[in-house]
Protein backbone atom coordinates (compact mmCIF):
# COMPACT_ATOMS: atom_id res chain seq x y z
CA UNK A 1 0.00 0.00 0.00
CA UNK A 2 3.12 2.13 1.06
CA UNK A 3 4.52 1.67 -2.75
CA UNK A 4 1.34 1.79 -4.45
CA UNK A 5 1.30 5.28 -2.58
CA UNK A 6 4.74 6.21 -3.25
CA UNK A 7 4.31 5.36 -7.14
CA UNK A 8 1.37 7.00 -7.09
CA UNK A 9 3.08 10.59 -5.74
CA UNK A 10 5.84 9.91 -8.12
CA UNK A 11 3.62 9.70 -11.21
CA UNK A 12 2.04 13.12 -9.73
CA UNK A 13 5.75 14.70 -9.70
CA UNK A 14 6.39 13.57 -13.24
CA UNK A 15 2.94 14.87 -14.23
CA UNK A 16 3.22 18.43 -13.09
CA UNK A 17 6.79 18.64 -14.07
CA UNK A 18 6.14 17.07 -17.54
CA UNK A 19 2.64 19.85 -17.73
CA UNK A 20 4.56 22.80 -16.95
CA UNK A 21 7.48 22.09 -19.11
CA UNK A 22 4.49 21.88 -22.01
CA UNK A 23 2.77 25.23 -21.29
CA UNK A 24 5.93 26.86 -20.39
CA UNK A 25 7.49 25.78 -23.68
CA UNK A 26 4.57 26.11 -25.83
CA UNK A 27 4.34 30.34 -24.31
CA UNK A 28 8.01 30.19 -25.84
CA UNK A 29 7.48 29.75 -28.70
CA UNK A 30 4.75 32.33 -29.32
CA UNK A 31 6.84 34.58 -27.60
CA UNK A 32 10.22 34.47 -28.91
CA UNK A 33 10.95 36.99 -31.83
CA UNK A 34 13.88 34.84 -33.28
CA UNK A 35 11.90 32.05 -35.01
CA UNK A 36 14.98 29.72 -34.42
CA UNK A 37 14.54 30.11 -30.54
CA UNK A 38 10.63 29.48 -30.96
CA UNK A 39 11.40 25.93 -33.42
CA UNK A 40 14.20 25.32 -30.37
CA UNK A 41 11.27 25.84 -27.51
CA UNK A 42 8.72 23.69 -29.97
CA UNK A 43 11.01 20.82 -29.49
CA UNK A 44 11.45 20.86 -25.87
CA UNK A 45 7.66 20.90 -25.90
CA UNK A 46 7.49 18.42 -27.90
CA UNK A 47 9.60 15.95 -25.99
CA UNK A 48 7.64 17.21 -22.64
CA UNK A 49 3.97 15.76 -23.93
CA UNK A 50 6.27 12.94 -25.24
CA UNK A 51 6.58 12.29 -21.50
CA UNK A 52 2.83 12.96 -21.00
CA UNK A 53 1.89 10.36 -23.64
CA UNK A 54 3.87 7.72 -21.77
CA UNK A 55 1.84 8.81 -18.59
CA UNK A 56 -1.37 7.85 -20.48
CA UNK A 57 0.12 4.63 -21.34
CA UNK A 58 1.12 5.19 -25.03
CA UNK A 59 4.24 4.29 -25.57
CA UNK A 60 4.20 3.88 -29.16
CA UNK A 61 2.82 7.13 -29.82
CA UNK A 62 5.51 9.19 -27.37
CA UNK A 63 8.42 7.45 -29.69
CA UNK A 64 6.49 8.13 -32.71
CA UNK A 65 6.34 11.67 -31.54
CA UNK A 66 9.96 11.95 -30.60
CA UNK A 67 10.99 10.66 -33.88
CA UNK A 68 8.65 12.13 -36.10
CA UNK A 69 8.22 15.43 -34.74
CA UNK A 70 11.48 16.59 -33.18
CA UNK A 71 13.46 14.30 -35.26
CA UNK A 72 12.32 14.50 -38.36
CA UNK A 73 9.30 17.69 -38.71
CA UNK A 74 11.43 20.08 -36.98
CA UNK A 75 14.74 19.71 -38.27
CA UNK A 76 13.01 20.07 -41.22
CA UNK A 77 11.75 23.23 -40.07
CA UNK A 78 15.10 24.24 -38.45
CA UNK A 79 16.41 24.37 -42.03
CA UNK A 80 13.87 26.34 -43.57
CA UNK A 81 14.83 28.72 -40.76
CA UNK A 82 18.75 28.46 -41.21
CA UNK A 83 17.92 28.78 -45.03
CA UNK A 84 15.71 32.09 -44.84
CA UNK A 85 17.95 33.84 -42.10
CA UNK A 86 16.21 34.81 -38.57
CA UNK A 87 13.83 37.47 -39.21
CA UNK A 88 12.84 38.92 -36.21
CA UNK A 89 9.33 39.51 -35.63
CA UNK A 90 8.65 41.12 -32.35
CA UNK A 91 5.00 39.81 -31.50
CA UNK A 92 4.53 43.07 -29.64
CA UNK A 93 6.54 45.43 -31.65
CA UNK A 94 4.53 49.20 -31.87
CA UNK A 95 2.15 49.00 -28.72
CA UNK A 96 -1.16 46.81 -28.59
CA UNK A 97 -2.90 47.39 -31.70
CA UNK A 98 -7.04 46.50 -32.29
CA UNK A 99 -5.80 43.54 -33.78
CA UNK A 100 -3.45 41.99 -31.07
CA UNK A 101 -6.29 43.10 -28.48
CA UNK A 102 -9.34 41.10 -30.39
CA UNK A 103 -6.95 38.19 -31.05
CA UNK A 104 -6.05 37.88 -27.33
CA UNK A 105 -10.17 38.26 -26.62
CA UNK A 106 -10.95 35.36 -28.90
CA UNK A 107 -8.10 32.97 -27.94
CA UNK A 108 -9.20 33.71 -24.75
CA UNK A 109 -12.94 33.08 -25.40
CA UNK A 110 -11.55 30.03 -26.92
CA UNK A 111 -9.91 28.97 -23.88
CA UNK A 112 -12.56 29.88 -21.51
CA UNK A 113 -15.31 27.89 -23.35
CA UNK A 114 -13.27 24.54 -23.42
CA UNK A 115 -12.69 24.75 -19.60
CA UNK A 116 -16.21 25.73 -18.87
CA UNK A 117 -17.70 22.73 -20.91
CA UNK A 118 -14.58 20.48 -19.24
CA UNK A 119 -16.15 21.93 -15.96
CA UNK A 120 -19.25 21.61 -16.31
CA UNK A 121 -19.80 18.33 -18.18
CA UNK A 122 -17.35 15.73 -16.85
CA UNK A 123 -17.13 16.74 -13.13
CA UNK A 124 -16.01 13.78 -11.34
CA UNK A 125 -16.87 11.03 -14.30
CA UNK A 126 -13.93 11.54 -15.54
CA UNK A 127 -12.05 10.37 -12.80
CA UNK A 128 -11.64 6.67 -12.73
CA UNK A 129 -10.04 4.85 -16.15
CA UNK A 130 -9.68 1.12 -16.08
CA UNK A 131 -6.67 -0.58 -15.66
CA UNK A 132 -4.99 -1.77 -18.89
CA UNK A 133 -2.38 -4.67 -19.55
CA UNK A 134 0.83 -4.21 -20.96
CA UNK A 135 0.04 -4.68 -24.53
CA UNK A 136 -2.46 -1.54 -24.62
CA UNK A 137 -0.66 0.99 -26.55
CA UNK A 138 2.30 -1.08 -27.63
CA UNK A 139 3.20 -1.46 -31.73
CA UNK A 140 1.54 -5.23 -31.55
CA UNK A 141 -1.40 -3.71 -30.33
CA UNK A 142 -1.29 -0.26 -32.65
CA UNK A 143 -0.49 -2.19 -35.59
CA UNK A 144 -3.30 -4.63 -35.58
CA UNK A 145 -5.92 -1.50 -35.36
CA UNK A 146 -3.87 0.48 -37.99
CA UNK A 147 -4.81 -3.17 -40.15
CA UNK A 148 -7.82 -4.34 -39.02
CA UNK A 149 -10.51 -1.51 -37.70
CA UNK A 150 -8.42 1.05 -39.34
CA UNK A 151 -7.23 0.25 -42.61
CA UNK A 152 -9.35 2.76 -44.24
CA UNK A 153 -7.32 5.80 -42.24
CA UNK A 154 -4.28 3.95 -43.00
CA UNK A 155 -4.72 4.05 -46.51
CA UNK A 156 -5.74 7.13 -46.98
CA UNK A 157 -2.60 8.39 -44.78
CA UNK A 158 -0.81 6.92 -47.27
CA UNK A 159 -1.90 9.05 -50.14
CA UNK A 160 -2.12 12.52 -47.63
CA UNK A 161 1.23 11.61 -47.28
CA UNK A 162 2.22 11.16 -51.15
CA UNK A 163 0.42 14.15 -51.99
CA UNK A 164 1.72 16.41 -49.93
CA UNK A 165 5.70 14.94 -51.66
CA UNK A 166 4.41 15.96 -54.72
CA UNK A 167 3.27 19.38 -53.50
CA UNK A 168 6.62 20.04 -51.97
CA UNK A 169 8.72 19.37 -55.05
CA UNK A 170 6.74 21.33 -57.62
CA UNK A 171 6.14 24.70 -55.07
CA UNK A 172 10.37 23.67 -55.05
CA UNK A 173 10.93 23.38 -58.68
CA UNK A 174 8.14 26.07 -60.03
CA UNK A 175 9.58 28.89 -57.90
CA UNK A 176 13.32 28.17 -59.73
CA UNK A 177 12.00 28.34 -62.55
CA UNK A 178 10.49 31.82 -62.14
CA UNK A 179 13.93 32.51 -60.16
CA UNK A 180 15.86 32.03 -63.36
CA UNK A 181 13.71 33.64 -65.68
CA UNK B 1 -0.09 3.71 -10.65
CA UNK B 2 -3.34 6.00 -10.93
CA UNK B 3 -1.66 9.32 -11.49
CA UNK B 4 -4.04 12.51 -12.27
CA UNK B 5 -7.48 12.22 -13.95
CA UNK B 6 -8.28 12.68 -17.64
CA UNK B 7 -9.53 15.84 -16.30
CA UNK B 8 -6.27 17.29 -16.20
CA UNK B 9 -4.65 16.22 -19.49
CA UNK B 10 -8.05 18.06 -20.85
CA UNK B 11 -6.91 21.23 -19.47
CA UNK B 12 -3.50 21.03 -20.19
CA UNK B 13 -4.53 20.72 -23.81
CA UNK B 14 -6.90 23.49 -23.76
CA UNK B 15 -4.16 25.88 -22.50
CA UNK B 16 -1.56 24.34 -25.65
CA UNK B 17 -4.52 24.33 -28.03
CA UNK B 18 -5.21 28.44 -26.26
CA UNK B 19 -1.43 28.88 -26.66
CA UNK B 20 -1.43 28.07 -30.26
CA UNK B 21 -4.28 29.74 -31.71
CA UNK B 22 -3.03 33.01 -29.74
CA UNK B 23 0.47 32.57 -31.92
CA UNK B 24 -1.90 31.98 -35.29
CA UNK B 25 -3.54 35.24 -34.41
CA UNK B 26 -1.23 38.13 -33.35
CA UNK B 27 2.12 36.77 -35.01
CA UNK B 28 3.04 37.81 -38.51
CA UNK B 29 5.83 35.58 -39.27
CA UNK B 30 5.01 32.55 -41.21
CA UNK B 31 7.44 30.44 -39.61
CA UNK B 32 5.70 30.91 -36.65
CA UNK B 33 2.19 30.58 -37.20
CA UNK B 34 3.13 26.99 -38.86
CA UNK B 35 5.00 25.97 -35.49
CA UNK B 36 1.64 28.00 -33.67
CA UNK B 37 -0.83 25.45 -35.59
CA UNK B 38 1.59 22.28 -34.56
CA UNK B 39 1.12 23.50 -31.15
CA UNK B 40 -2.56 23.31 -31.91
CA UNK B 41 -2.46 20.45 -33.28
CA UNK B 42 -0.46 19.38 -30.55
CA UNK B 43 -3.08 19.90 -27.70
CA UNK B 44 -5.70 17.95 -30.01
CA UNK B 45 -3.46 14.76 -29.72
CA UNK B 46 -2.99 15.39 -26.16
CA UNK B 47 -7.00 14.94 -25.57
CA UNK B 48 -7.24 12.64 -28.23
CA UNK B 49 -4.78 10.34 -26.28
CA UNK B 50 -5.91 11.37 -22.88
CA UNK B 51 -9.23 9.98 -23.82
CA UNK B 52 -7.82 6.83 -25.34
CA UNK B 53 -6.77 5.75 -22.21
CA UNK B 54 -10.08 6.71 -20.13
CA UNK B 55 -11.95 4.52 -22.29
CA UNK B 56 -9.03 1.79 -22.54
CA UNK B 57 -9.19 1.38 -26.24
CA UNK B 58 -6.83 2.57 -28.97
CA UNK B 59 -9.01 3.99 -31.53
CA UNK B 60 -7.72 7.57 -30.39
CA UNK B 61 -4.27 6.53 -30.98
CA UNK B 62 -4.81 5.60 -34.08
CA UNK B 63 -6.83 9.15 -34.57
CA UNK B 64 -3.57 10.88 -33.15
CA UNK B 65 -1.10 8.78 -34.84
CA UNK B 66 -3.10 10.21 -38.54
CA UNK B 67 -3.10 13.67 -37.11
CA UNK B 68 0.59 13.41 -36.68
CA UNK B 69 1.01 12.15 -40.65
CA UNK B 70 -0.96 15.10 -41.67
CA UNK B 71 0.40 17.59 -39.90
CA UNK B 72 3.81 16.80 -41.52
CA UNK B 73 2.65 17.24 -44.97
CA UNK B 74 0.79 20.54 -43.70
CA UNK B 75 4.44 21.10 -42.83
CA UNK B 76 6.09 19.97 -45.95
CA UNK B 77 3.63 22.19 -47.72
CA UNK B 78 3.58 25.25 -45.74
CA UNK B 79 7.32 25.25 -45.40
CA UNK B 80 7.39 24.78 -49.61
CA UNK B 81 5.44 27.86 -49.71
CA UNK B 82 7.28 30.15 -47.19
CA UNK B 83 10.36 28.99 -49.33
CA UNK B 84 8.69 29.72 -52.98
CA UNK B 85 7.53 33.20 -50.90
CA UNK B 86 10.98 33.59 -49.88
CA UNK B 87 12.85 33.34 -53.69
CA UNK B 88 10.37 36.18 -54.86
CA UNK B 89 11.31 38.17 -52.69
CA UNK B 90 8.27 38.98 -50.85
CA UNK B 91 7.99 40.18 -47.68
CA UNK B 92 7.51 37.28 -45.38
CA UNK B 93 4.41 38.85 -43.09
CA UNK B 94 1.34 37.31 -43.39
CA UNK B 95 -0.16 40.56 -43.08
CA UNK B 96 0.98 42.56 -46.32
CA UNK B 97 -0.30 38.64 -47.96
CA UNK B 98 -3.17 40.45 -48.82
CA UNK B 99 -3.90 38.86 -52.71
CA UNK B 100 -3.47 35.66 -54.06
CA UNK B 101 -1.27 36.53 -57.01
CA UNK B 102 2.24 36.58 -57.04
Amino acid sequence: MILADAGNILVWIVWVVAAFACLGSGIAVISFSNPFYSALSLIGNLASLAVLYLLLAAEFVAAAQVLVYAGAVMVMFLFVIAYLGGHADAPWAGGPSWQALWAVAASAALLVEVIVVIGLKTGGRLSHSPPTDFSFGSPATIGRLFLTDHLLAFEITSIVLLIAAVGGVILGSHSRETAAE
Amino acid sequence: MNGPAVTWYLCVAAFLFFTGALGVLIRRSPLIVLLSLELMLNGANLALIAFSRFHGRGDGQIFALTVMAVAASEVVVGLGLIVAMARRKLDLDVDKLRTLRG
